[in-house]
């Protein structure tokens, strides 16, 4: 109790509760707009937080992470193009709810199941919180290796029908993290001579070429377009209450964004088809999914917006992001020389309550100013795409060069937004590469120290809960071999297969 | 997410135009830093496998490796698609913007940030061949507040221009704090 009260006393000062307000509003809009997204958004703002009080840096990235998804919903719903790549499935019953003209009731629903998936989850956290105090601790270095490990292959496998591609791009991403002066035998690797390689690949770098650049470069290079969605009519506070109506439905959907939020390497996608589908199964008109649903819209939305909270376990408690996003809230803890793990835990409980507890403030922000302002935002969708690309090239300007002013580190990012062009032509994954990179120095730095009290293979998993991770790797690879050996001796019809490669896992 | 129902799958899948040709590039990069994997990293005697610099390298190039050619492989058995060289030509559009983007981060340090960022974006408004009404005052509007949140609200470092020098003693210590 003593560290929820510490946490809000954390929280009660004028510029963290100007953050969380930039934060929230800046991440709805931004969700809002389709081709721009909360990675987008936290790739650029990422060196302009660095000079910010951690609590205050941190709060107005989680208010884009948490809130952009809300945001993502509007255009989804209206024009039938996910504002955010984790909105794609929200357009299934979102949209033809707009056809029939029930647009306002559309919104109402995804905002409010975004809310309960929203809270649902930081509540769970909040009482989770005193247990992951007590586990956390007992997580050493081979326990940590372990679970980036299992992260890795998650993420590898979480991509589905794309698994060749991930595996490379996972291997990719862990070379990026290897080139340069290696820190402990001062050996070179993969410099080839170039001092310009010597100080390897900063990953704010990578991210901003990877995710802000790209999405520019696309924006630029493709044709331009101007979504024109009607006005929303009347208030939407009469709406709200129906999701009462499908409390079951939202509890589950929440519970599965929760679950799926704290694997790392799973994330939104998982957690989205696995609530959609049990939504399906267990509705009395299944039938009515994919053609304006309203349990379909609640799923997707509240299993989305479950996922933000619980994907700060992992990362707070292990110091292990599970996607994108939070291996970029990674950086802005080490630049703080706020080290996540499970010290933070024990250290500073306070802290963690008050990411929460912004967490509660800024869904409600959100809440609030959504049901306000819903016609305004329906403007901003009508940025022009390449003029889009413009203010994205500038802002990205920024986001490099206010690094350490080098020509090197732009021209280093310009190479990886060509680079995450392609991949998003080729709608093959970019979160590969990011969390390749950062669990690929995570499973380094631990493997080496972790490799100095072990004698023998046994020796690595004589703790209970390494032996845990291991049998758990063991089971996830079996499993996925399992079902592609039952599903191939199934010998389901070519057409019958969901070939379409969703943009979702673009970030 | 996409739900592969069978093993098939891993090898036919729904692709994009241009897929083999990425799939090349990716496995011809795999290879040549597998054939530099020696020359690149070191093996240092007295030091355990896991604590070895190459260590790392290897594990990620013979991923690279392996998984970039089978991704080859499935490229290779599915239905060839037409427009691959269209993609490919899209994909070199980009440059373009990439080389937009160098011009302006070269000139910065020379004209200034506000300069350069009203320059930067008016030219590639013209050269997206936008309307100069209303976009032109859009695109100095958008570089204007740009710097000024960076620049002159969150002090992010971002160098004055070498042009400033040339400006009066207190318009020089004004426009390199906040411009």
């Amino acid at each position: 109790m003593d560290a929820l009260l510490s946490g809000v006393e954390l929280l009660a000062r004028w510029d963290v509760l100007v953050a969380l307000f930039i934060g929230s509003v800046g991440g709805v809009v931004i969700g809002a707009i389709p081709g721009v997204g909360a990675a987008v958004a936290i790739a650029i703002l990422l060196p302009a937080t660095f000079s910010l009080d951690p609590i205050v840096g941190l709060t107005i990235l989680l208010g884009i992470y948490g809130s952009s998804m809300y945001g993502g919903a509007l255009p989804a719903i209206l024009i039938n193009t996910p504002g955010t790549a984790v909105n794609a499935l929200t357009t299934y019953d979102g949209y033809p709810m707009t056809k029939r003209g029930e647009a306002r009731r559309a919104l109402a629903l995804a905002y409010s199941a975004s809310f309960f998936g929203g809270i649902f989850s930081i509540l769970c956290l909040i009482l989770l919180s005193p247990l992951l105090a007590l586990i956390a601790p007992h997580f050493g270095s081979r326990e940590i290796f372990l679970a980036a490990l299992l992260g890795i292959i998650l993420v590898v496998l979480a991509h589905r029908g794309q698994v060749f591609a991930a595996g490379m791009l996972v291997g990719f991403g862990i070379l990026l993290n290897s080139v340069g002066l290696e820190p402990i035998k001062y050996t070179r690797r993969f410099t080839f001579d170039q001092t310009w390689l010597a100080s390897g690949f900063d990953l704010i770098v990578v991210v901003l070429g990877l995710f802000a650049l790209s999405q520019a470069f696309l924006l630029l290079v493709d044709k331009d377009n101007t979504p024109h969605p009607q006005p929303i009519e009347g208030s939407m506070l009469s709406n709200l209450k129906e999701l009462w109506l499908y409390k079951r439905v939202a509890s589950a959907a929440s519970g599965f964004g929760v679950l799926m939020g704290m694997i790392p390497g799973v994330g939104e996608f998982t957690a989205q088809f696995m609530s959609y589908t049990y939504a399906q199964k267990t509705s009395k008109t299944p039938e009515a999914f994919g053609e304006g649903s309203p349990e379909g819209l609640i799923a997707s939305e509240a299993a989305n917006n479950a996922v933000p909270g619980a994907a700060m376990i992992p990362l707070l408690a292990l110091g292990i992001p599970g996607e994108a996003l939070t291996a970029m809230m990674l950086s802005v803890f080490y630049v703080h020389n706020v080290i996540p793990g499970p010290q933070l835990f024990q250290n500073q409980l306070d802290f963690v309550y008050a990411l929460y507890i912004a967490m509660i403030v800024l869904n409600v922000i959100v809440m609030v100013f959504l049901l306000f302002s819903t016609n305004l935002l329906t403007k901003v969708i009508q940025i022009p795409t390449r003029f889009l690309g413009v203010v994205i090239l500038t802002l990205s300007f920024v986001g490099v060069y206010s690094l350490r002013n080098s020509v090197v580190d732009c021209a280093i990012a310009s190479g990886f937004g060509i680079l995450g062009l392609i991949l998003k032509r080729l709608n093959l994954p970019l979160v590969p590469i990011i969390l390749g990179m950062v669990l690929g120095g995570i499973m380094e730095t631990k493997l080496r120290t972790s490799m100095v009290r072990v004698k023998t293979p046994w020796d690595f998993v004589d703790r209970p809960i390494a032996a845990i991770l291991v049998l758990l790797i063991v089971f996830v690879l079996l499993m996925h071999f399992r079902t592609l050996r039952r599903e191939h001796k199934e010998r389901i019809a070519e057409m019958d297969h969901d070939h379409d490669v969703h943009t979702s896992q673009q970030g | 997410m996409i739900r592969a129902k069978t093993l098939q799958d891993l090898f036919k899948r729904y692709r994009r135009p241009g897929d083999l040709v990425f799939a090349w590039a990716f496995l011809a990069f795999s290879l040549f830093l597998w054939f530099n994997l020696d020359a690149q990293t070191e093996t240092v005697k007295g030091t355990k496998w896991a604590a070895q610099p190459s260590f790392w390298p290897t594990v990620a190039v013979y991923t690279m490796v392996g998984f970039g050619a089978l991704h080859l492989v499935s490229s290779f058995v599915s239905p060839k698609l037409e427009g691959r060289w269209r993609e490919v030509g899209f994909w070199l559009r980009s440059f373009e913007y990439a080389a937009w983007f160098m011009a302006y981060v070269v000139l910065v340090p020379r004209l200034g940030y506000l300069p350069s960022t009203i320059l930067f974006t008016v030219v590639l408004t013209i050269r997206l061949a936008y309307p100069l009404r209303p976009f032109l005052g859009a695109a100095v509007a958008l570089a204007v507040t740009v710097v000024v949140v960076f620049k002159s609200f969150l002090q992010v470092k971002v160098p004055g221009g070498q042009v400033y020098e040339y400006l009066p003693d207190t318009l020089r210590a004004f426009m390199l704090t906040y411009f």
